[in-house]
């Protein structure tokens, strides 16, 4: 079946019609133009998103000042109403309001349209096809359907923003009651009945979060099919490279767990719109009055179900991350992964482990010993596999000949980062330890060195490692060195003085950056908890700055970066068999494969690496086995 | 130690001591992990860097040390479950006091917490969201006795030191989530639910009370404050409170069973008379620059500050 279609595809090739510009570039059906789309409109996002905690990070820092400089121009944009003049009269000081439609949009930007369409979407639709040998992805159509549902999940975020009332103000995680009952604004609901309950910033973020999950359920339907059905002959499932198959977990993960939330999104829709109370209790009283509800739903019911997606999709983040790294690591140290047998074990076990600790996020909600037993021994569980995860790819260094190319330097900090994140979570599986780290600056500090240190710093990895397969050129090193130092710099900035904020009682979610509680005002390491504010803030704004040489190299190599072959790395896995950049079709003949897919600095070979589509020669011997 | 290195505050309850000691068993195993990958792994990429190790090892690391450092970080893991974890939470959910401890009831509400004390009788008057209104805040049955002692205060919890306390926790509008990081105890209150914590406060002095989870606008102040005092002094509050309010927590209305809402407060009655105001916490003079924060009023109602000043209560 498999080589069939790939016959089929490059026979096909000699005589397909030429495209126009449309069905070429924007209605594309080619799996690498859908990924570069993924690629392109997930970094916009990625940064958007982080300019948005930028701007919070000012008020954080200097709570009532006025935006320096931009004040003006912020004030335009989202109005008097959300922007305020500071005590003489300068305008920007952001209202509590605006900050927390930031804070809810950061999260939701981030998670859903910035990292899982990049990290997942975008390398996955590039790579993965390439990696395994097929022309393209099973269900081109649905391919092209998945990319324009989320880009239509994007603009209808970004519209919320000027909806009156601003965007969704309930975190990203949209808590009943506080989401059911926000947001919106009577007089423009009196005026407009209808578009008044539908045109407001939590009801367009469940509009919006519709269209992305019917984007990653499409998406991952067909990464499933694509890896199980298009692989090339000889690409038996113990050859396929670590990438794809943290693809193919994560695939499952979003295909399994979005659902329920996709259901839980329009059951809170439907309280907001329709009069239902699925997740509102009778007697609820606001602003003094008891509102108009029938009652009878839970709120805890809409935690779960939000968790129940929730967790998986931390897992959604992280593995394609993680495959990644484990690219860019077998790459550059010249030698096969070490334990890849047990990574690809370790990321089922994750995958499946991840479905069942989602009450970890609320050991607060008053919960009994029994359910209590259950979830700290499901999360003590899941970091079996993570910590066997890390310690592969640590001792994979060992006996290597490792480059420092750019790609492998941000894989490099990756490890002990990812550590870090890792090692705080232990604290945090246990229910008692909770009662004191709960939703304070300690749990932000180790959910983002997962996903910003950790995730973010991966795709800066991806992109490095595979521009030169997409465009023919290199990104150059010089900018990428900077980049990376500037970016190890200023992350670890922002993230370690959390931990002491945390540790002192400092909570997320505090407009004022903590200015009301004593609390923030007692001393860690010279600073108080408040005055951290400053140094993280300075360093996000590093962050920000430390982005414009990576912008900058991305676009200037496209053009002008030094023109390079089809494996201008020396790696073994089949995108790189392929031209740079790869033609409709992929390969110039089917590719056959006869190895795993690490055989670097194989004993007896003529060179360091041998390629998959490599057939045994006295140059190329047989790789011995390995005893991890 | 290293808890108190990196900014953790002293603990003022009985049961977190044994909270701080397995954080800080954690932070240690945490750190010797972390140093030791750290090493390790700094050691590595010096020494097989391309320039010093031109040739990679096809075949890697050979011994199997790392199967038994991991199967060490699974004991301990295991250890820090049973040992610590579940015995820790069983105590806390399972094992509450019998009869001595004091009760008080938490009711959150967007930004205000009230402190609903059972009065002399020790029993609570019953609720219904049909008599809310802006006299009686909590919606207590005019017709119940038991109700007519019962004291109400609002972001001040009184607290008297070496006796258990059970806190039944309740919401009227969001979640919100009272936590008292200084007792290492913390519990959401969720609207349509009544969830009792308890712990003992073992050190007398003025701790501050956060709301854990975004409920609103205003959650960023949504603040009180915890006195712990001595038995003597936590009395002296309660008579105080109870004159104040003058003996009864809702005054006695003459409505029949279920005209719902109920009517309001007889206009003799001074407004808010049956809801002790305590001074709040006082609002920080040095916030900086109100003009954000005034310009911004929270919507769900007062940020409750200072209201009818009781008398110095020690």
């Amino acid at each position: 079946m498999a080589q069939q279609t790939a016959h089929e595809a490059a026979h096909h090739e000699h005589h397909h019609e030429e495209l126009g510009f449309w069905r070429k570039y924007v209605f594309s059906t080619d799996h690498k133009v859908i990924g570069i789309q993924y690629g392109i409109t997930g970094l916009i996002f990625l940064f958007f998103g982080f300019t948005l905690m930028m701007l919070m990070r000012w008020q954080l820092a200097f709570p009532g000042q006025a935006l320096p400089g931009i004040g003006g121009l912020f004030q335009k944009i989202f109005g008097d109403k959300m922007v305020l003049p500071d005590v003489n009269g300068h305008p920007g000081v952001m209202t509590s309001e605006l900050y927390n439609s930031f804070g809810a949009m950061h999260g939701t930007i981030m998670v859903f349209l910035g990292i899982v369409p990049t990290a997942f979407a975008a390398f996955g639709n590039y790579v993965v096809p390439l990696q395994i040998g097929a022309p393209d992805m099973t269900f081109p159509k649905i391919n092209m359907a998945s990319y324009w549902s989320f880009f239509l999940g994007g603009v209808v975020m970004l519209a919320s923003f000027f909806c009156p009332g601003g965007a969704a103000k309930s975190g990203w995680t949209s808590y009943s009651p506080l989401a059911n009952i926000t947001d919106q604004v009577p007089e423009f609901v009196a005026a407009h009945p209808v578009l008044g309950l539908i045109f407001n910033g939590q009801s367009m973020w469940i509009l919006g979060m519709v269209f992305l999950i019917t984007s990653s359920l499409l998406g991952s339907v067909n990464f499933i099919t694509t890896i199980i059905q298009l692989r090339a002959p000889g690409m038996t499932w113990m050859r396929l490279p670590f990438f794809v198959w943290a693809q193919l977990v994560t695939s499952f993960l979003l295909l399994l767990a979005f659902p329920p939330l996709e259901a839980a999104s329009i059951f809170q829709l439907m309280d907001r719109v329709a009069g239902t109370s699925f997740f509102l209790p009778s007697g609820l009283i606001v602003n003094g009055a008891q509102i108009h509800i029938s009652g009878g739903g839970s709120p805890l019911l809409w935690q779960h179900l939000f968790w129940f997606l929730a967790h998986p999709e931390v897992y959604v983040l992280i593995l394609p991350g993680i495959g990644i790294i484990g690219e860019v690591v077998a790459n550059n140290t010249r030698k096969p992964l070490w334990g890849y047998k047990a990574m690809v074990f370790a990321i089922f076990v994750l995958g499946f482990l991840s479905f069942i600790v989602w009450a970890h996020h609320m050991y607060l909600t008053g919960m009994g010993a029994a359910v209590s037993a259950f979830f700290q021994t499901t999360t003590i569980m899941i970091s079996v596999p993570s910590v066997i995860l890390l310690t592969a790819l640590i001792l994979s260094l060992w006996g290597g000949s490792i480059r420092f190319t750019t790609p492998m330097c941000f894989a490099t900090a990756f490890l002990p980062m990812f550590g870090i994140g890792g090692l705080t979570g232990i604290p945090l599986a246990f229910n008692a330890l909770d009662l004191y780290l709960h939703d304070t600056y300690y749990v932000i500090a180790h959910f983002h060195y997962i996903v910003a240190p950790g995730t973010i710093f991966a795709i800066f990895a991806g992109v490095y490692h595979w521009f030169p397969k997409a465009t023919g050129r290199m990104m150059n090193q010089f900018l990428g060195r900077l980049h990376f130092w500037a970016s190890f710099l200023f992350i670890n900035g922002i993230f370690l003085p959390m931990f002491l904020q945390g540790m002192l009682g400092m909570h997320r979610r505090w407009y004022d950056g903590g200015a009301s509680y004593d609390i923030s005002k007692a001393i860690v390491w010279g600073l108080s908890g408040f005055d951290w504010n400053k140094v993280i803030s300075i360093s996000a704004w590093g962050l920000g700055l430390a982005q414009l040489p990576f912008i900058f190299n991305f676009f200037s190599s496209i053009w002008y970066g030094k023109a390079v072959g089809r494996n201008p790395w020396d790696a073994t896995t089949l995108e790189w068999l392929a031209p740079s950049p790869p033609p409709h079709g992929n390969f110039d003949h089917a590719p056959e494969v006869h190895r795993g897919p690490y055989e670097y600095s194989v004993p007896g070979a003529a060179q360091d690496f041998i390629p998959q589509s490599e057939p045994t020669s006295p140059t190329a011997p047989a790789a011995p086995a390995l005893a991890h | 130690m290293l808890n108190r290195f990196i900014g953790m505050p002293p603990n003022a309850s009985e049961h977190g001591y044994m909270i701080d000691h397995m954080l800080e068993f954690a932070h240690w195993f945490m750190l010797v992990l972390f140093v030791g990958w750290s090493a390790f792994f700094l050691f590595t990429i010096f020494r097989f860097h391309r320039s010093r190790h031109p040739k990679a090892d096809y075949h890697g690391v050979k011994t199997k040390a790392s199967t038994h450092i991991e199967f060490m970080v699974v004991l301990v893991d295991v250890l820090l479950l049973l040992g610590f974890a579940l015995p820790l939470w069983g105590k806390r959910v399972t094992e509450f006091p019998k009869n001595d401890a004091v009760k008080i009831r938490v009711v959150a509400q967007q930004f205000t917490w009230n402190f609903h004390y059972p009065g002399v009788d020790g029993k609570f008057g019953k609720q219904d969201a049909a008599f809310v209104n802006s006299g009686n805040e909590l919606g207590l049955d005019p017709n119940d006795p038991a109700g007519r002692d019962d004291i109400i205060s609002k972001n001040e919890l009184h607290l008297p030191f070496n006796r258990n306390v059970i806190l039944e926790i309740t919401s009227k509008d969001v979640i919100h989530s009272l936590s008292l990081q200084s007792m290492r105890i913390g519990q959401d209150a969720v609207p349509g639910t009544l969830i009792p914590i308890w712990f003992k406060p073992i050190r007398a002095g003025t701790y501050e009370i956060i709301c854990g989870q975004l409920c609103g606008l205003g959650h960023y102040n949504m603040r009180a404050a915890m006195i712990v005092e001595s038995q003597e002094e936590y009395d002296n509050f309660l008579k105080e409170a109870a004159q104040l309010s003058g003996g009864g927590a809702a005054p006695p209305a003459p409505s029949s069973e279920g005209t719902a809402p109920a009517n309001p407060p007889p206009s003799t009655t001074p407004p808010g008379q049956e809801n002790l105001k305590v001074p709040s916490v006082p609002n920080p003079a040095e916030q900086p620059a109100g003009a954000p924060m005034q310009a911004n009023p929270a919507p769900g109602g007062a940020p409750a500050s200072g209201g009818i000043t009781p008398g110095p209560h020690r």
